[in-house]
């Protein structure tokens, strides 16, 4: 049983709700229902699961019907049909009195023009979800202090919203939601209002809440970068239905559709793509008793300038460069192991392409993506990294499949010497 | 032409009107003697109340309030008014006019700011309301002077009740569109954390539109004035008996007297009750809350603010 559990959840505002639910399901549009009936499709025909401490979040632009979706989840706006269960228990059949005793003490929300109480301390605002329960006076107080102070606002209790900037203000929205200790957030927006650079530091601040309370979070966001950079998973609507759901990784790398694919045609890529992605198998490794001769012969080949040499379980032993291998021939070394070199750069499956750009270019090598024990998975070069981050995913999925002379051939060596 | 002028028949809307009027005369005089009383005593009592201590020491409280809400020049101006409304020989009527006023001003805004917040909840409320108020609004003041003298006889109450009608639509009004007025995402906010209606109404909607209704307050009270100099016509007393007077007598300076002493109690009302939905920050007693509450109430530099709010990205 997920955490919350939303099945044909559908809205349609308007004099006959009904009727239009009925059209929606007989296949008719969102356009064809409001020219006909002058009822409006809001939300069609919604279903999707939020499992505990998840980050969940539901994009689409304006129109789409995000907001009203989350509205429908604590009943601000009744469903025309379908059902939302929380843990089991469905949110549609409460009566008034419970619903208000789940919004007081599961569910809380922060909006996208933060809604404080302007006649209200600050304090005040962080306790009011703790007064409507019915809390008393002195743990009100340490509540909201407790939840100002993980917001980064302790000095600012008995002061007033209006003194505050907006960034502040969210803050206060979130420290409102965080103290009554509920363990669903809703959060229409949150981010919206902000300018970008006091958005990017919410977003930090966010994710370090969740890193030590993971409350299960509804995030809705028209801003696919913000979408793909806080969240678990993403539930893509358009037109008040769900066009999409899957990690953020999914959605840029399979689009459900042209939609999609359009909307994620100016996310910056490089934030949410992986080494993963772009991963090749090496084109050759060689181990430590190879002959010098012999790496030379492959590097000349490949028209590269080193190659990885490993152990028999396939971990890192050092870099055979081709000027240490030119030394070793001249010595007559038996083998390369004592011409071994150690300047190349690591990366995890899972590090972001963003990160890799920045080394990508430093060592004679591609970069090693390693597992945890050190084995080496693949290469990354420079190239396969450009060209994930172009768009050309099939290229790097198909990449790891193997490395013919063709791809070789157009590495061309533009590798700066460590 | 005669066929188009005949075509419509005559409604005898007077006549039921007139019929309607008589049958309550006759038929509920206990509940008109006994709202008669009421009045009667409130207004009656208010002004001997206001009449009791010495002018002077009147003159000097209403000047203290002035200062304390809304300004000490605002004080000096009432002390200044209101000694030539006594120097003008004024006083006695004045009193007995803010008397009648403040008694039907409360009852119409006990009226009007239930039957606003009802309207703003219910939209049926609110569509049959207006009109009404409209109607209430509009209708010239003289045409329910006249079934009022009916009912309650000349003198204080028929002004009162003539004052609460005219003086009552703003109230409704104004307390509908405070309610209606404040922001949605606040209300929203109240309700997704679990607030019952009423939680919302008084700890949300109120204080929050109090501005709004603090100006249908105002409004009240100034067309309360305005219709209790009317009410003089059916011997309400007071300046509206003043004016009266000096029309049938031709008395000019009389006339002008008593129409100052009305303006000059019209800028002290209408002031006060302003300072109160709108504070100017410039009276007595916010000053000295300010002082004893601390920092609550001062401005905050604004710059200063958003720097600190990006401090951590330009660390980062």
């Amino acid at each position: 049983m997920s955490h919350i559990e939303v099945k044909g959840l559908t809205k349609v505002f308007g004099n006959h709700p009904k009727q239009g639910v009925e059209m929606a399901r007989e296949g008719m549009s969102k356009d064809q229902i409001l020219a006909e009936t002058g009822q409006v499709l809001a939300v069609n025909d919604v279903s999707f699961d939020v499992e505990r401490g998840e980050m969940f979040i539901v994009m689409g632009l304006s129109g789409s019907g995000k907001s009203t979706v989350i509205r429908m989840l604590n009943r601000l706006i009744e469903p025309t049909d379908g059902t939302v269960d929380l843990d089991g228990e469905r949110v549609s059949e409460m009566s008034m009195a419970h619903l208000r005793d789940v919004r007081a003490k599961k569910m809380s929300m922060v909006f996208q023009h933060f809604a404080l109480f302007p006649h209200r301390t600050v304090g005040e605002n962080a306790a009011y979800g703790l007064k409507i329960q019915g809390v008393d006076e002195s743990e009100r107080r340490d509540r909201a202090q407790a939840a100002l102070d993980r917001v980064g606002l302790s000095g600012w209790f008995d002061r007033h919203p209006g003194e505050m900037s907006g960034g502040m203000k969210q803050r206060v929205g979130i420290a409102r939601g965080l103290a009554t200790d509920a363990d669903i957030l809703l959060m229409d927006e949150p981010f919206s209002a902000l300018d970008p650079l006091i958005r990017r530091d919410m977003q930090d601040l966010l994710l370090e809440l969740q890193g030590e309370l993971s409350r299960t979070i509804v995030f809705i966001t028209h801003d696919l970068n913000e979408a793909m950079r806080i969240g678990d998973r993403i539930v893509v609507m358009k037109d008040g239905a769900v066009v999409q759901i899957g990690t953020g990784e999914q959605i840029i790398h399979d689009p459900a559709n042209q939609y999609v694919k359009d909307f994620v045609a100016d996310v910056d890529r490089s934030r949410v793509l992986t080494a993963a992605l772009a991963m090749h198998e090496p084109s050759a490794t060689f181990h430590p008793d190879a002959t010098p001769t012999e790496v030379m012969e492959h590097l000349d080949r490949s028209e590269r300038n080193g190659a990885y040499v490993v152990d028999h379980d396939h971990r890192i032993v050092g870099v055979a460069r081709d000027t240490e291998m030119a030394t070793a021939i001249s010595q007559q070394a038996p083998t390369i192991a004592d011409h071994l070199i150690n300047a190349y750069a690591t990366a995890s499956p899972n590090t972001l392409l963003d990160d890799l750009s920045a080394i990508a270019a430093q060592h004679t090598v591609s970069i090693a993506v390693i597992d945890d024990e050190g084995h080496l998975l693949g290469t990354v070069p420079r190239p396969a990294l450009l060209r994930a981050l172009a768009g050309e995913e099939r290229f790097a999925r198909q990449g790891g499949g193997g490395t013919t002379a063709a791809t070789d051939a157009s590495t061309t060596t533009r590798e700066v010497p460590a | 032409m005669n066929v188009l002028a005949q075509s419509v028949p005559e409604i005898p809307l007077g006549d039921w009107v007139d019929s309607g009027v008589t049958w309550i005369k006759a038929n509920m005089s206990g509940l008109l003697d006994g709202i008669s009383a009421v009045l009667e005593f409130l207004v009656d009592g208010l002004t001997s109340v206001l009449l009791w201590p010495p002018t002077l020491i009147t003159i000097v409280l209403f000047a203290l309030i002035a200062w304390l809400i809304y300004s000490w020049r605002f004080a000096v101006a009432t002390l200044l008014g209101l000694l030539l409304i006594d120097s003008m020989q004024m006083w006695e009527p004045s009193m007995e006019t803010l008397g009648l006023v403040l008694v039907a001003a409360v009852i119409a805004i006990a009226i009007a700011i239930p039957i606003g917040i009802w309207a703003s909840r219910n939209p049926i409320v609110s569509t049959v309301v207006r009109p009404i108020l409209d109607f209430m609004q509009t209708m010239p003041g003289f045409v329910y002077l006249v079934p009022v003298v009916i009912f309650f006889g000349i003198g204080v109450v028929p002004g009162v009740f003539a004052t609460i009608i005219f003086a009552l639509p703003p109230g409704v009004r104004l307390t509908e569109l405070a309610i209606r007025g404040v922001d949605e995402e606040t209300v929203e906010a109240g309700t997704a954390f679990g607030a019952t209606p009423r939680e919302i109404l008084w700890g949300i909607q109120l204080p929050l539109g109090l501005p709004t209704i603090m100006a249908g307050v105002n409004q009240v009270i100034m067309l309360a004035l305005s219709m209790a100099v009317i009410a003089g016509l059916v011997g309400g007393g007071g300046l509206g008996q003043e004016v009266v007077q000096s029309i049938a007598r031709i008395d000019i300076g009389q006339g002008f007297e008593a129409g100052l002493a009305v303006v000059i109690l019209a800028i002290y009302l209408d002031r006060i009750t302003g300072a109160i939905g709108q504070p100017t920050g410039n009276g007595l007693w916010t000053k000295l809350r300010g002082r004893a509450g601390g920092s609550s109430d001062t401005p905050v530099d604004a710059p200063a603010e958003e720097s600190e709010d990006r401090q951590p990205v330009a660390t980062a």
